[in-house]
């Protein structure tokens, strides 16, 4: 919980990861992979505040104690989800798989929310492996790496026959909350990789679910515009937003936002801090204090009012995963869902 | 014998596709050698995992134009510090092109669609520039969608929107309509506000794109960190 100006703000991390990439977990032949994954991470931190800034040993593997003092006890987050990341061809034992994260979900269940993933080109298989992770685990959630690699292959989309299967068997089980990161699915190699229309399709087919487009589709946020406008089930995941953004580029990040309130709403955007690429504190503090930059450019663009940040910095979250919020920390109207208008 | 300047000159003729900037701008030309007929470039890009396709065009085009230059024989480019960095500079340094640099990788004949699609957004982008500054100078959408090319003032944008309409194939007589869209069509008057409205997240895309890039490039190789620009 976050407070500040007699405001309080119940706050749900919507993506947040507990890894491990030090080099004991790399695997052989995959050394400058796993390397280069995680320094693409790592130059991503940088562009959060200095004084937040990791030693590189840290960033590659941090601990327990560390994650759970930066989120519950400096970084104001009451309740955290953990969106797992496999990539084991380059990490012998994983990057964040869901056993990963299960140790801390388990030990702290208050905390966290815990939620699974499955990937299509796993097959028959790999249904019965979700099957029975939902079961153990009862998450009501998975995040979906269409960028991975996988056996030769360089990623794959939400379209294919496959990946409608497991959609099916999400809405069978609950498995409601459909996050799914659009990052460079490589293959076909000289297709615009970025492209996130896939989830157009998904999330006409399955209305019951949620689509959770993880960093709004970056480098493509108008065809996630397009798509979250026509789709009442697609949502703005914020991750990446604010932590590249928010810090080093306060005027696009005002633009970025400002096109998000008005082609999505405030209703349908999540917060999250994507720990441990940057730490949830400055986010949150500096997003409770956020306004529009001085200038006539945006002047056009929605304002955010106290009742929005808190919205997104747990509501909305909180409505997605039936998490109870305290009366003192609800909104005091029934929110309504706002529908964009094209004005 | 070929100088730096006229070298750097043809490299700034090379455009990040995605980015719709030149790579000399971006801070992506990281080394420059002549000898004699010879020369040599390297390239870098802000992360290992940029994506191959529009890395390979960059590494291809700097390549081109450094061999258009007068009194260059030989060019080599380099892309250094990519998870493809092998099979990219192998690629356009042995001619074999991107389906052969990437064998069975690649789903059509060569890369002229995804360069068309990212031609189409900066197209739109580009207009998009354009008309708002000419609505700041108090012409009005309706205006606008009567507006032929002759009776645009002359800009930097302009002349910027001009050459991408050129370059997608679209007319660029005096007395065609300013607005159309990345097919040639006129957009009617009453579709203008809309139109100018989705056309600024495409433009607010490239330019976030590319201000991201600038940040990542900076903490990658620990060079300034430019200021960001918004117009």
């Amino acid at each position: 919980m976050y407070e500040k100006d007699g405001e309080k703000y119940f706050v749900v991390d919507g993506h947040v990861h507990y890894w491990d990439a030090s080099p004991e977990n790399w695997v052989e032949g995959q050394e400058e992979y796993a390397k280069g994954w995680l320094e693409s991470f790592y130059a991503y931190h940088q562009l959060g505040p200095e004084e937040y800034y990791w030693p590189w040993e840290k960033y590659q593997k941090y601990s327990e104690e560390t994650m759970m003092k930066d989120l519950f006890e400096d970084g104001y987050v009451d309740k955290a989800i953990f969106l797992p990341t496999y990539l084991k061809a380059w990490y012998k034992e994983g990057f964040n798989t869901i056993q990963q994260d299960a140790v801390l979900a388990e030990k702290y269940p208050d905390r966290f929310i815990l939620n699974g993933r499955f990937d299509p080109r796993d097959g028959e298989e790999g249904l019965r492996e979700f099957e029975r992770d939902h079961e153990r685990y009862g998450f009501k959630g998975v995040k979906l790496y269409t960028a991975e690699w996988h056996n030769g292959s360089k990623g794959w989309s939400l379209k294919d026959a496959e990946a409608k299967r497991y959609l099916e068997k999400c809405e069978e089980l609950g498995v409601t909350n459909i996050h799914v990161h659009k990052g460079p699915t490589i293959w076909p190699l000289n297709k615009d990789a970025f492209d996130p229309k896939d989830v157009d399709d998904a999330a006409t087919s399955f209305p019951n679910l949620n689509f959770i487009v993880e960093h709004v589709g970056l480098p493509r946020i108008e065809d996630f515009c397009f798509i979250a406008t026509q789709e009442p089930n697609v949502y703005a995941g914020l991750s990446v937003v604010l932590g590249a953004l928010m810090h080093s580029r306060p005027r696009f990040f005002a633009k970025v936002m400002g096109e998000l309130l008005f082609w999505v709403g405030e209703d349908k955007m999540l917060w999250a801090s994507d720990y441990a690429i940057w730490h949830p504190k400055w986010q949150v503090e500096m997003f409770v204090e956020w306004v529009y930059p001085e200038g006539h450019e945006y002047d056009d663009f929605p304002r955010l009012s106290t009742e929005g940040k808190k919205k997104i910095l747990g509501l909305n979250a909180a409505r997605l995963y039936d998490i109870e919020v305290l009366e003192e920390l609800r909104l005091p109207a029934v929110a309504t869902e706002s529908e964009p208008t094209l004005s | 014998m070929t100088s730096r300047a006229e070298v750097l000159s043809a490299l700034s003729g090379v455009r990040d596709p995605e980015l719709d900037e030149p790579i000399t701008d971006l801070a992506f030309v990281s080394g420059l050698e002549i000898n004699g007929e010879a020369v040599s470039v390297r390239l870098r890009l802000p992360t290992y995992f940029c994506a191959p396709n529009f890395a390979y065009l960059m590494v291809a085009d700097a390549k081109a134009v450094v061999l258009a230059v007068p009194g260059v024989r030989r060019a080599r480019v380099v892309l250094d510090d990519h998870y493809a960095s092998g099979e990219i500079n192998t690629g356009v340094n042995e001619e074999e092109g991107f389906d052969g640099a990437f064998p069975g990788e690649t789903e059509s004949p060569d890369l002229e669609e995804l360069r068309t699609i990212f031609r189409r957004k900066s197209f739109v982008a580009r207009q998009e520039k354009l008309c708002r500054a000419l609505l700041a100078e108090g012409y009005s959408p309706e205006k606008l969608a009567k507006m032929r090319l002759a009776e645009v003032p002359p800009s930097g944008a302009f002349e910027k929107y001009l050459e991408r309409r050129a370059e997608l194939g679209l007319d660029v007589s005096a007395g065609v309509p300013l607005l159309v869209d990345p097919d040639g069509k006129m957009i009617p008057k009453e579709a203008v506000v809309e139109h100018l409205r989705f056309a600024r997240i495409t433009r607010l895309s490239i330019e976030g794109n590319a201000e991201i890039c600038r940040g990542l490039l900076a903490t990658r190789y620990g060079i300034p960190d430019p200021e960001e620009v918004t117009l």
